[in-house]
């Protein structure tokens, strides 16, 4: 029979015993038995919710059962189980706090459906009303989340974002409607959410989040949820969310796919455990870039609200520990477990990074204004190609874009060959001839001049700006996307 | 049931909780239970990291690995965990509403209160069985008050 090793603080509940024999042949079969032998123990092990409370650890042998089948772990005969406690306190949430916390008529009659979940109830509401989540953006993740939280009643949703409402955003981004293009993100979100519920405060902070005012943020928070699009800020929300202590409810999405988990818990691991460098710049490509299903950050949104939900009522398992994948085109979900890196420079043992450091240099982006990375790159603007082409220049306007991309605009005469298939297309092009060289935005054409120029081409020069600028400075009547 | 500490114990929890201001501290009571006489005695402290890095100003936490070394080295000096320590830094050592929901029962918990002058005054609880409030218990200081340290010296 399985051995159960009783800490201290529990002896009093089970016969002063230091160790209980059962039968069982899982984890949960051995604390259930446990528990029919002691019944005392049962409030001081398990939450109001059924669920083991989340500073009960259990062990078999040495191994926390977190990283094995949890409760369903199987024992053999001669297994010992340890339950182990870890010990959190604090002067914060006084009782008084919820307390003074009030709901008026209107908000229970707003609430009636929370307030009659065990899971919730009163208590649960005036712990949501009390709490305070910051947003890192008001975009794609940034939609569902702020719509639904105001909507469950979080007190203080603060929002970050420094961006204007485009057309292309509308496809996913259903905080903003097309009456808002052109409408700084935040006055429309402000405005929607308002409406949504106002009996909360919307905080908006018009800033790009960085090292220097990202602590001082998210001191004034309790949880941190980041709906970035890109790897500097995605590393900078992560530090600053280990440094302040603060969760880090993270998603991100790309085409048909996504993921989402819950970093920077006490006991759990951060981004950085999961990935310590970011990929070299331009490998994964932004959602601007590659495109994203207006529908997936929907989906990965409202499970990192409901990430945070959990985490402000303190029930359920938090995804801690684990990295959920979606893929919405097989739909299938599925998760990952996760370490905690004993080695990681932010969160390991022995930190290295103390402060927030300078995160687009840690990923390797350039700062703005310093040109591209290829050396000796030599570029020209939309005018400037214009003019070439009037005068009837011997040259070649190469679009090194994807061909559903040239479908949706492409410049006359312009030659289609996508930077992901000009290593084995090459030979199709001549060295000694002038190539003027476009992508959407000038990135993917300085990297095909790169690839370009190690072949032993010549004469080249990058479109700054790419088909985007000639949209808007050379032909208005073209598409943008 | 009543806490018995040794004066020496009891300068070095508030010593710590002065060095760790104005974030909180934590550790663990070793010592003996004696559940008949209604008596807690600490023989010896082991102080923790706390934790939770920059969050430590109002919350501490005293993770399961810390919590099995404890084990293992009360064991050894044939001690039991009998309870936490942590510091209120800046505020009144009185429990709080998350001091209870996240509390164990049977240990005692000691509450040292300090503030930017120094550590000012304890206190110990235990959890009703019910979990529903703390009932404090005496504190028996036992031995000679040890000289202060002359100072403040702290981390900045």
């Amino acid at each position: 029979m399985p051995e159960i090793l009783i800490p201290t603080p529990l002896r009093p509940y089970a016969g002063n015993a230091p160790r209980v024999s059962v039968e069982g042949k899982t984890v949960g079969q051995a604390l259930q038995a446990l528990i029919r032998e002691h019944p005392g123990l049962h409030s001081h092990l398990y939450g109001e919710d059924g669920a083991l409370r989340n500073f009960v650890n259990v062990y078999v042998g040495d191994e926390d059962i977190r990283y094995r089948q949890r409760t369903e772990t199987a024992l053999e005969e001669g297994d010992v189980v340890s339950i182990v406690p870890s010990v959190a306190g604090g002067i914060v949430m006084d009782a008084t706090d919820l307390e003074e916390v009030e709901l008026s008529n209107e908000e229970i009659r707003r609430y009636s459906r929370h307030l009659i979940m065990p899971e919730v109830t009163l208590a649960g509401q005036k712990r949501l009303k009390a709490s305070s989540v910051l947003l890192i953006g008001a975009g794609g993740l940034g939609s569902p989340l702020a719509l639904y939280l105001a909507a469950a009643g979080v007190g203080r949703i603060g929002l970050v974002d420094f961006d204007v409402v485009d057309d292309s955003n509308l496809q996913r981004q259903v905080l903003h409607g097309t009456s808002d293009v052109g409408r700084p993100k935040l006055e429309s979100a402000r405005a929607r959410l308002e409406d949504v519920n106002p009996y909360i405060t919307i905080e908006t902070h018009e800033t790009r989040l960085t090292s220097e005012n990202a602590l001082d943020l998210f001191r004034r928070y309790d949880v941190i949820a980041d709906g970035t699009d890109n790897f500097p800020t995605r590393y900078l929300v992560n530090d600053a969310c280990v440094l302040t202590g603060k969760p880090n409810v993270y998603a991100s999405i790309f085409r048909f796919e996504g993921q989402a988990s819950v970093f920077a818990a006490p006991s759990g691991p951060c981004y950085r455990c999961l990935y310590p460098e970011p990929p070299p710049p331009g490998l994964v490509p932004s959602c601007a870039e590659g495109g994203v299903l207006g529908i997936l950050p929907g989906l990965l949104g409202t499970i990192q609200a409901t990430e945070t939900i959990k985490l402000v009522l303190g029930i359920g398992e938090p995804l801690v520990g684990r990295l959920l994948l979606v893929d919405a085109l097989r739909m299938s979900f599925r998760t990952l477990k996760l370490r905690k890196d004993p080695a990681c420079p932010v969160c390991g043992e022995s930190p290295v990074i103390r402060e927030l450091i300078d995160y687009e240099l840690f990923c390797g982006i350039e700062p703005a204004g310093d040109g591209d990375a290829v050396e000796g790159l030599e570029e020209m603007s939309v005018r400037e190609l214009e003019a070439a082409l009037d005068q009837g220049e011997d040259a070649t306007v190469l679009d090194v874009r994807e061909s559903h991309e040239w479908q949706i605009c492409h410049i006359e005469g312009a030659l289609l060959l996508p930077l992901s298939e000009l290593p084995g297309r090459m030979h199709e092009l001549d060295p000694a001839r002038t190539y003027f060289v476009h992508c959407k935005t000038g990135l993917r054409s300085a990297k095909a001049i790169g690839q370009l120029k190690q072949a032993g081409f010549a004469r080249l020069k990058n479109v700054r700006g790419g088909i985007k600028a000639w949209a808007e400075e050379i032909d208005p009547a073209m598409p943008t996307y | 049931m009543r806490v018995s500490i040794s004066a020496r114990h009891l300068a070095a929890i508030c010593r710590h909780a002065e060095r760790g201001y104005p974030h909180e501290v934590c550790g663990l009571l070793l010592g003996e239970m004696d559940q008949a006489a209604g008596r807690l005695t600490v023989r010896a402290l082991r102080p923790t990291d706390n934790l939770l890095a920059d969050e430590a100003r109002t919350r501490y936490l005293i993770d399961a690995e810390s919590y099995r070394a404890a084990e293992r080295e009360a064991a050894a000096q044939n001690l039991d965990i009998v309870g936490f320590y942590h510091s209120h830094p800046d505020a009144p050592p009185r429990p709080s509403e998350f001091d209870r929901e996240h509390a164990w029962p049977a240990v005692a918990y000691l509450i040292v209160a300090v503030t930017r002058a120094g550590a000012n005054e304890a206190t110990s609880w235990v959890l009703a069985d019910d979990r529903s409030h703390f009932v404090q218990l005496g504190l028996q200081i036992v031995g000679p008050i040890p000289e202060p340290v002359s100072g403040g010296a702290r981390d900045a």
